[in-house]
């Protein structure tokens, strides 16, 4: 099986005067075809950084410092980035961007909106394009008539599956979603997320990289989850293994500070504590482990020496001392 | 146990247009009493007039009609002058969703913390006050000498939120109204934050009510949870009454539509 995108050390910073924000630190992640990766962690981990460096998206002060991005075998990072972006993006890889209810502008129809967006990226023609884009209407179940309409007589979960329907126009490799549920309401969301994963089911994009603080709304469609804490990757599995028996400390507090209506969260909540402490500055991120000042377990090692990824059962990875010794 | 807050026949209407008139009831008639001592929650969706239900009881915006009674004393029409809203805030005070606009930013914490202080109607000295805020500080988790001088920008948003809760530590009012109180806080600083809350009544017996629409908070944290709906309470019971056995088909389906951690809708 061939990967998506795979990234082999991957270093962004965001390049500030009082210092450089390690946003991105060393992040090999591989995806394969027909995978929807979520990438878990709290705010300000580096996830969202991540998939603007993936769509290639670096305005200063955000900046590739190394490491190698490839994308469908091609590695991107060698050639100029403005020409890289112009061979990937919307094609290889689309974004669907955080603040996506504001995405579109306000003041133009929706089919003019997407017919700019997609003329300037294949040169095609504007009614070939409406048709294109009225048929995936059609497929994702959005009345076509919302094409001939304004964004802002479109309600969020519309806007939000209007977006999804252009970032998979031109079928796509890889489809990013950065939070793409987070301002919607419990029942709009449902709706949303049913709407992702008929994309990936029907096989308008090869993969889906979902981006969410939210366990418990990403794990309902992924197949693989990744959690990132201070720039890194902490844990890489399958999403049930890892629901059911994180192995790195911070991901177990992860799961346990979650707060569903089920009888058996309630329990366990009862039962053990939130974390201390807070995530670190990631312009001096501590030495050795980055979790290692509010991890329950921490030893001698950790706050010397950055713990190596490894794999513990099949698929299953983890970077902390507790499981390199075994 | 007694009844501290009673709300009757609560009702607020907003009015919008100058020619063509139109009517948005955002609160309709809605009735409920809360006892001395409970975590009750009202929990619904975006629109459903939870806030607004919050910012009437708070005294922040005048009701359409009803009756908001605390103590026995109807807020809207028994509260004269200055020393009777003194009391009345004293007694009842709101933590708010986003503690990045609740705060002045040009003011330092300590000036802030002070603030409080104008509520109370005995003198006390520096000494005092400066003891009591210290004091307040610790219970929430935060060291006084590291936040006292800053200014809220300084701080992070879980730091910010425990400020907002220290404050309420040191007024010790005998209601507490936390609108959202956790949805602007990392998932790992949550459960800290909630915990405090648990303290609070723990040790003042503050009375809370939670605004949230949040159904997992509001089934790990209340006793009672009310639900929402267009203005109206459609649903009220114990967390484990709504959350296993709910009546209302509005509750039915907001409850299948929270994501769970251990089941997935797809497979």
């Amino acid at each position: 099986m061939g990967y998506v995108v795979e990234t082999i050390d991957l270093r962004a910073y965001y390049m500030l005067r009082r210092g450089s924000v390690k946003a991105v630190d060393g992040v090999n992640l591989k995806i394969g075809e027909r995978e929807i990766v979520g990438v878990v962690g709290e705010s300000g981990c580096g996830k969202s950084t991540l998939s603007r460096v993936l769509a290639l998206d670096f305005i200063p002060p955000l900046k590739l410092v190394g490491g190698k991005i490839i994308i469908d075998g091609e590695d991107v990072t060698s050639i100029p980035i403005s020409e890289a972006r112009k061979r990937i993006a919307g094609t290889k890889i689309s974004l669907i961007p955080q603040s996506a209810m504001n995405a579109i502008i306000p003041v133009t129809r929706v089919k003019d909106y997407i017919a700019d967006v997609v003329k300037e990226k294949t040169g095609l023609p504007r009614e070939k394009i409406v048709d294109m884009a009225r048929k995936r209407f059609e497929e994702i179940g959005l009345p076509p008539i919302a094409l001939d309409m304004y964004p802002f007589e479109l309600s969020g979960g519309m806007r939000q599956r209007v977006l999804i329907a252009l970032a998979t126009l031109l079928n796509p490799s890889l489809l990013i979603a950065d939070e793409p549920t987070s301002a919607l309401d419990v029942s709009t969301q449902k709706m949303v997320l049913t709407t992702l994963y008929n994309v990936f089911k029907m096989g308008l994009t090869k993969s889906i990289m979902f981006i969410t603080h939210d366990i418990a709304t990403v794990r309902q469609i992924a197949t693989r989850i990744v959690v990132m804490y201070a720039g890194k990757i902490v844990e890489d599995g399958p999403t049930e293994d890892l629901i059911h028996n994180p192995f790195h400390p911070y991901s177990k507090a992860l799961m346990f500070s979650i707060l569903t209506p089920e009888p058996e969260v309630r329990k366990r909540v009862e039962q053990t504590g939130g974390i201390a402490g807070e995530p670190p500055s990631l312009i001096n991120p501590p030495p050795g482990c980055r979790f290692h000042p509010r991890c329950p377990y921490a030893m001698d090692v950790c706050r010397r020496e950055e713990p190596p990824m490894i794999e513990v059962e099949k698929g299953r990875f983890v970077a902390c001392w507790l499981y390199a010794k075994k | 146990m007694s009844t501290i807050l009673e709300v009757k026949n609560l009702a607020k209407i907003y009015e919008i247009g100058y020619i063509r008139k139109r009517q948005i009831v955002a609160v309709d008639k809605v009735s409920f009493s809360v006892k001395k001592g409970e975590i009750i929650s009202l929990v619904g969706e975006s629109g459903s007039g939870k806030t607004t239900t919050a910012r009437m009881i708070l005294r922040l915006i005048k009701p359409t009609s009803g009756v908001i009674k605390f103590m026995g004393r109807d807020i809207w029409r028994d509260l004269r002058g200055g020393s009777d809203l003194r009391w009345y805030w004293r007694n009842v005070n709101g933590v708010f969703q986003d503690p990045f606009s609740s705060f002045n930013p040009t003011h330092r914490i300590r000036d802030f913390m002070y603030r409080a202080f104008n509520l109370f109607n005995e003198k006390l000295d520096r000494d005092t006050k400066e003891r009591l805020v210290r004091e307040a500080l610790q219970m929430v988790g935060l060291i006084p000498d590291e936040v006292l001088n800053r200014r809220p920008f300084e701080l992070s948003g879980g730091m910010r939120q425990r400020v907002m809760i220290a404050r309420i530590f040191l007024i010790r009012p005998m209601l507490v109204i936390a609108d959202e109180p956790t949805s602007m806080i990392d998932a790992t600083l949550r459960l800290g934050i909630l915990r405090l809350f648990s303290k609070l009544r723990e040790e003042i017996g503050t009375t809370i009510m939670f605004i949230t629409h949040d159904m997992g908070l509001a089934y790990y944290i209340s006793d009672r949870i009310m639900v929402m709906y267009r203005g109206k309470i459609i649903e009220e019971g114990t967390p484990d009454e709504i959350v296993n056995n709910p009546k209302h088909e509005y509750t039915r389906n907001l409850l299948d539509s929270i994501p769970k951690l251990y089941t997935s809708w797809f497979k």
